[in-house]
């Protein structure tokens, strides 16, 4: 176990005068699923294009699988599947002929590595002769998963499988990709969905190039270290905006429909915040002690 | 939240067929003055046909649609008038600076210069961005980028503005930033039409619709959807819906 499948020490990346990739280092095990979690322009399509051999870093290593990707980029290909951000299948093949080609362009056959994509791949096998393009956007995502496993790959990384998708869809594709982990593969997913972070195994927050923490999902949120409340009122628009002019009060941010908020004594005195409000034509005013989500450590870490 | 009952968008047995594909299968819901409408789907479900007749740039196979008070038929040029859009993927020149692009758009909605020259001043201070006025748009972070588009989007003070995704990918300190902007746009009379896939912002919304193989299949409050569906969350509500 735990025997390292990738790993990242010092990356830089930088284009014309901007400094994608601000010197960043994290290693994953073998068989793990593993989440670089950001913005966009936080770095993470330029850290996976590196590991993919893809483009190359202007400082620091990247091992995978013990290859170097600067010098050992051939044998890493081969041993890798990627799906990057942008629909990558020829839109003018049939998902059959998509399938085969890629089979082939890796040396081997679809019937060979049948067993891995099966699950995924009868999904779309009723439109087999339909030509890529044509299409949903839920079963792209899915022949381009097949295309990126087809050669057997023991990594797989994924650049925001799940940016614009909707909701269903995205949780299928997670389950997906949690089915695929079971059979051992290692994966490596970026994604803009905070929420997507507690599906993995361990994440990377990222922003502005830089990681903020590398963790287990729950050791994050563990580690937010301060009293946080959820609180609504009827009309949520003028409580931000109280909540904003009272001094002890340090964070307050819209979750749905609560408002999350912490203080800056770390203490609240729920009771005389509820009689403040009320002062304020608040009603039907609601507040409870919660623990934090990965969106809440987030954000108070992108404020450190 | 107080809102005005008088109808903005009226739609009555909106289709909309492709051939024999109908991406709009009998629609039919109103849209109140200063209401934020989530428009809420899988991808694939009709929103964005939906969102491309209500803006005037695609025809209704059949049924009725008024858009603030005009025919989506006869009337187009008004109905265009009378509203602002912004998706994701397009909203400024990368190439003309904050700025150029505030006059650009001005310019096409037939604003005086007089007018647009005031109210840039005053937009840019309201942001926060005089410092960046003479930047071009693409040396600027997505987030302030999006902040910059709606503000354009609504600058002729248009009846109603169409969100197509507005906050995909920004971080999540921007994208509340960015709701504030909307409930601010909504408090001063502006309908906002918003399509997302983040369902947290779905509980932003005054009410949502939520469209599923061309059919809306349910459209209320958060909170009565909630109830109705007996879920924890929008998020239930949509799985339950959309699967």
């Amino acid at each position: 176990m735990n025997e390292i499948a990738v790993e990242v020490k010092g990356l830089k990346k930088s284009y014309d005068k901007v400094d994608a990739v601000k010197g960043v280092s994290f290693s994953v095990s073998k068989g793990e699923l593993f989440g670089l979690i950001g913005p966009d322009g936080a770095g993470k399509t330029s850290i996976l294009r590196i590991l993919t051999t893809l483009i190359l870093p202007n400082e620091g290593s990247a091992n995978i699988l013990g290859y170097d990707v600067v010098k050992d980029y051939k044998k890493i290909r081969n041993n890798i599947g990627y799906m990057p951000q942008r629909f990558s299948l020829y839109q003018d093949l049939s998902v059959e002929e998509n399938l085969e080609f890629f089979a082939q362009v890796f040396g081997t056959t679809v019937k060979e590595n049948y067993d891995l994509i099966k699950d995924i791949y009868i999904q779309i096998e009723p439109f087999k002769n339909r030509l890529a393009g044509k299409l949903s956007g839920g079963m792209k995502q899915k022949l381009a998963l097949c295309c990126a496993l087809i050669h057997s790959p023991d990594i797989l990384i994924l650049d925001e499988p799940t940016t614009g998708v909707d909701a269903v869809s995205r949780k299928e594709f997670w389950e997906m990709l949690i089915r695929l982990k079971l059979k051992g593969i290692t994966i490596i997913v970026s994604t803009p969905y905070m929420d997507e972070a507690n599906l993995c195994d361990r994440v990377a927050l990222i922003q502005n190039g830089t990681i903020m923490k590398i963790d287990k999902p729950a050791s994050i949120t563990s580690e937010f270290g301060r009293m946080l409340w959820a609180i609504k009122s009827e009309n949520i628009y003028k409580l931000i905006q109280d909540l904003r002019q009272f001094e002890f009060i340090d964070t307050v941010y819209p979750f749905g429909e609560f408002i999350h908020i912490t203080s800056k004594s770390n203490n609240m005195d729920t009771n005389s915040l509820i009689s403040l409000l009320k002062g304020n034509n608040h009603s039907k005013i609601e507040i409870l002690e919660i623990q934090p989500n990965i969106e809440d450590c987030f954000m108070a870490l992108m404020n450190n | 939240m107080l809102k005005q009952t008088e109808n903005i968008i009226e739609v009555k047995n909106l289709v909309k067929k492709f051939g024999d594909f109908v991406a709009n299968d009998n629609l039919t819901f109103d849209v109140k003055q200063g209401e934020i409408f989530g428009f809420l789907g899988a991808n694939g479900a009709g929103k964005t046909t939906a969102l491309k007749i209500l803006s005037g740039l695609s025809f209704p196979t059949s049924g009725i649609v008024q858009v603030a008070g005009f025919d989506v038929y006869r009337e187009r040029e008004k109905v265009k008038k009378n509203i602002g859009y912004m998706s994701q993927k397009f909203s400024l020149y990368e190439d003309l600076t904050v700025k150029e692009n505030i006059r650009f758009y001005g310019g096409i909605y037939g604003l005086s210069g007089k007018y647009i020259k005031e109210k840039t001043e005053d937009l840019l201070k309201r942001l926060k961005m005089e410092n960046i006025k003479d930047s071009l748009i693409k040396s600027l972070p997505l987030g302030w980028k999006q902040k910059i588009a709606f503000s354009v989007a609504i600058f002729h003070n248009p009846k109603i503005v169409f969100l197509d995704e507005p906050t995909g990918g920004v971080d999540p300190i921007t994208r509340r930033d960015f709701w504030e902007l909307i409930y601010e746009a909504s408090d001063s009379g502006i309908t906002v039409f918003v399509t997302t896939h983040y369902m947290d912002e779905a509980e932003y919304c005054d009410r949502v619709c939520i469209m599923d193989q061309g059919r809306i299949e349910a459209m209320d409050t958060p909170a009565l959807l909630k109830n109705q569906y007996n879920a924890k969350n929008m998020d239930e509500v949509f799985i339950q819906i959309a699967r």
